[in-house]
């Protein structure tokens, strides 16, 4: 059942492609087909490795950080209820600022190239990582903890065996969507003032009007995000379900 | 104030304290970041000169835009969606997966379709925004109780007349979180829009005053956004808590 | 009125168990429960029934050792019972304490493998408290997959499976309907028999306090105390057909007549703080 809307989404996203391809014409646009022969050309394209490498390189980089840190301070801050309940809204504010407007504090601080991208990447994926860690820890059922201590359980094995446990559901959902927002975060970053990487390509497909590898590079960059969110969202349902 | 909001109002002011005094004190280079403190003056030094009134209009304007078009067609969408179940379900990978997709990727592309001018700006902060309007309407229309759809028809009201005067006012406190979701996201949208390229507007000052080291303009743009939009943000943020505490049994 | 079951030492002594929660400014404190006096003999049912609020959960908590009392002295096994709890006693909460995300059989495995037990030991403890709260078939399903029945027998097995001598229930049957709690206070008193642990009870519905204890501690409205202690004086070997008994009907309009004042004041104390 899942398997067959899915299709048919596929197929009304492609229907429509085609529509505005006819509507729109070759001065903007390409098909369907055309695009998907671009991206499988680009793919081959050894010159084009290296640009994947990098961007794929400055991700990485930046979704660990984001977990580290994000997951550090939401953790730190859920167990305390007076430090959860002063830091949310401090969180839940820099969640919906344009970080795009913080991007040249950060450039200044380290200059343009690979560590810029990587912490732009970062502080975009920090904040949901730790919102979502924070409200894990908090929202564990105090029950779980009362049986703790009717066991007679260490601080140290309540924690392993039940809080984790008990948390992981909620964080997991953080990290799946932390890690969206940081591969967004990269790409916004290469976008602007970057010497390599997909976002920096595209950018410089805009400024040549190359048509062709606009719409190849957006395919290739919605698929792999696409793709990866929902295996990041099964695995999510999966751990919903026992709950 | 209670306890916990003096002690965030605390914890603020001290951090904005230490950046001040680290910057003063020259651990943090000034070349890097200026003051807290000159920040402001910075800022009160561009809103009197009025250099970027057209910019700061522009903007608004474009987040207008983009906010208005996004709940016209998020609302509109949500309402014809939650009563068709099949579309809808069709649709459920699109809504799970929507936020993944990097918009952004689609600049380029609207920017060969419409030009330089301010259209690419309002379609990314529309394409951003409608997406929310459309899941929290679904959400709210979901919520409405079936007696209050029975009693519609022991009126005789028609789909229409049963969505304008029962449905949608029933779901209105969840269409507002929609809404507030909107305003965020159209100003994520936009600003970034124009940061990456644009003729004008606040995110493209901000990109040009960077390129020209003109560090004091830069970090005075960059306070007015910031407190722009957290200041509309928790407005938005504090108007939906009451308006869901009214509902709540 | 503190009450004794015998001339052997008592398991659990209660002497001027008192609890006051101190009020949060500018709210005065409030006395919660006590002075309590109790003395629990080994191996008998204890039943403790009152209006809602009168502080029987906090009861439980102390003697749990979960909370300090503000005054008074508790000891279970002759030890005093101060901030911990002691070694040998066990709780069945009233909300569904199993872990969702473990199967039934790690649920009950749970404490057993926290001890440390060798896995053989563990596997052949679990499996026979499988058998005994009639879970064997589910020993590899979720909780989320059972009834609220089912799972709050699992929280009884992954207590009884560590041998309590000393098990404490706080309303434990309170979210299921009415034919699954005679079923279940049933399982307990089989529970109760087979183990030979002293049970404390504490519970709402006063035919499940008559029909199930020894004796029945009827307690008074905010800040409670003991208003009688009711012996019930029924054989060990009992189930729930002791309804029929004429002196069921006696015990619980007794319990009952204790408690209907009681209750309205409790209903009159709720009033004035809203």
């Amino acid at each position: 059942m899942k398997i067959r809307d899915s299709v048919a989404l596929l197929i009304i996203v492609l229907a429509g492609w085609q529509l505005l391809y006819w509507a729109v014409g070759e001065i903007a646009f390409r098909s369907p087909a055309t695009t998907f022969v671009n991206a499988g050309t680009m793919l081959a394209d050894p010159r084009f490795l290296p640009h994947l490498r990098e961007t794929l390189l400055a991700f990485v980089e930046a979704f660990a950080i984001a977990l580290a840190v994000g997951l550090s301070i939401g953790v730190t801050l859920g167990a305390s209820r007076l430090a959860g309940e002063v830091a949310e809204p401090i969180l839940v504010a820099l969640y919906s600022i344009p970080k795009v407007t913080l991007y040249p504090i950060i450039l200044l601080v380290f200059g343009i190239g690979m560590p810029a991208k990587v912490a732009f990447g970062a502080i975009h994926g920090i904040v949901p990582i730790s919102i979502f860690a924070l409200n894990a820890i908090r929202n564990i059922n105090p029950i779980y903890l009362r049986t703790g201590q009717v066991l007679r359980l260490s601080p140290l094995s309540a924690a392993r065996r039940i809080l984790i446990p008990a948390a992981l559901p909620e964080i997991v959902t953080g990290i799946r969507v932390g890690f969206s927002l940081t591969l967004i975060g990269t790409l916004l970053g290469e976008m602007f003032g970057a010497q390599r990487g997909l976002g920096h390509l595209l950018m410089q497909a805009m400024t040549r009007h190359n048509m062709d590898s606009i719409m190849a590079l957006t395919l290739l960059l919605v698929a792999f995000a696409a793709v990866v969110n929902g295996l990041l969202l099964a695995l999510d349902h999966r751990l919903h379900r026992r709950v | 104030m209670s306890r916990v909001g003096l002690l965030r109002t605390a914890v603020i002011a001290g951090a904005i304290a230490s950046l001040e005094g680290l910057i003063r004190g020259g651990i943090v280079p000034r070349f890097t970041i200026i003051p807290p403190s000159e920040m402001v003056v910075a800022l009160v030094a561009i809103l009197r000169s009025g250099k970027f009134t057209i910019d700061i209009v522009t903007t608004l304007t474009n987040v207008a835009l983009a906010i208005v078009a996004a709940m016209i067609v998020g609302v509109a969408v949500g309402t014809a969606l939650q009563k068709a179940a099949a579309l809808r379900r069709i649709f459920d990978p699109l809504f799970a997966t929507y936020y993944a997709i990097p918009m952004y990727a689609f600049y380029p592309l609207l920017i060969v379709v419409f030009g330089l001018g301010d259209v690419p700006q309002i379609c990314i902060g529309f394409l951003l925004a409608v997406m929310a309007v459309i899941i929290n309407t679904l959400n709210g229309l979901d919520r409405v109780p079936r007696v209050l759809l029975k009693a519609a028809r022991m009126h005789r009201m028609g789909g229409l007349r049963t969505a304008l005067r029962i449905r949608l006012p029933y779901a209105a406190p969840y269409i507002f979180t929609g809404f507030k979701l909107a305003v965020a996201y159209s100003f994520i949208g936009v600003i970034g829009a124009e940061f990456i390229t644009s003729s004008r507007g606040i995110g493209y000052e901000i990109s040009f005053a960077y390129n020209n080291f003109d560090n004091r303009l830069m970090y005075g743009l960059i306070l007015f956004v910031l407190l722009l939009v957290m200041t509309v943000n928790m407005s938005l943020h504090v108007w939906e808590k009451r308006l869901m505490a009214r509902r709540r049994r | 009125m503190s009450g004794s079951g015998g001339t052997a030492p008592a398991h659990v002594t209660l002497r001027g168990i008192t609890r006051v929660y101190p009020g949060q400014a500018p709210q005065p404190p409030v006395h919660a429960l006590g002075p309590i006096d109790l003395d629990l003999a080994q191996g008998e049912f204890f039943a403790v029934v009152g209006p809602s609020g009168c502080g029987k959960s906090t009861l439980l908590d102390v003697i749990a050792g979960l909370v300090v009392a503000s005054a008074g002295e508790a000891a279970f096994e002759g030890t005093p019972i101060a901030g911990s709890v002691p070694d040998g006693i066990g709780v069945v909460f009233q909300e569904d304490a199993s872990f969702p995300w473990l199967t039934v059989h790690d649920n009950i495995a749970f404490g057993l493998r926290e001890l440390g037990r060798p896995a053989d030991v563990v596997n052949a403890k679990v499996t026979y408290a499988l058998n005994f709260m009639g879970l064997a078939d589910f020993a590899h399903a979720y909780p989320a997959q059972l009834s609220g029945g089912m799972r709050q027998r699992v929280c009884i097995a992954r207590t009884l499976v560590l041998e309590p001598r000393l098990i404490l229930l706080d309303e434990p049957f309170g979210a299921l309907d009415q034919q699954t709690r005679l079923l279940m206070g049933d399982e307990l008193l089989r529970l109760w028999r087979e183990t030979g642990a002293t049970i404390l009870l504490i519970t709402h519905a006063l035919d499940e306090a008559t029909m199930l204890a020894d004796r029945v501690g009827v307690m008074s409205a905010r800040p409670g105390r003991f208003l009688e202690i009711v012996a019930t004086g029924w054989a060990r070997e009992r189930d729930s057909t002791i309804v029929s008994d004429p002196r069921f009907g006696q015990l619980t309009s007794r319990i009952w007549t204790l408690l209907r004042s009681e209750s309205l004041r409790a209903l009159g104390h709720a009033g004035a703080n809203r």
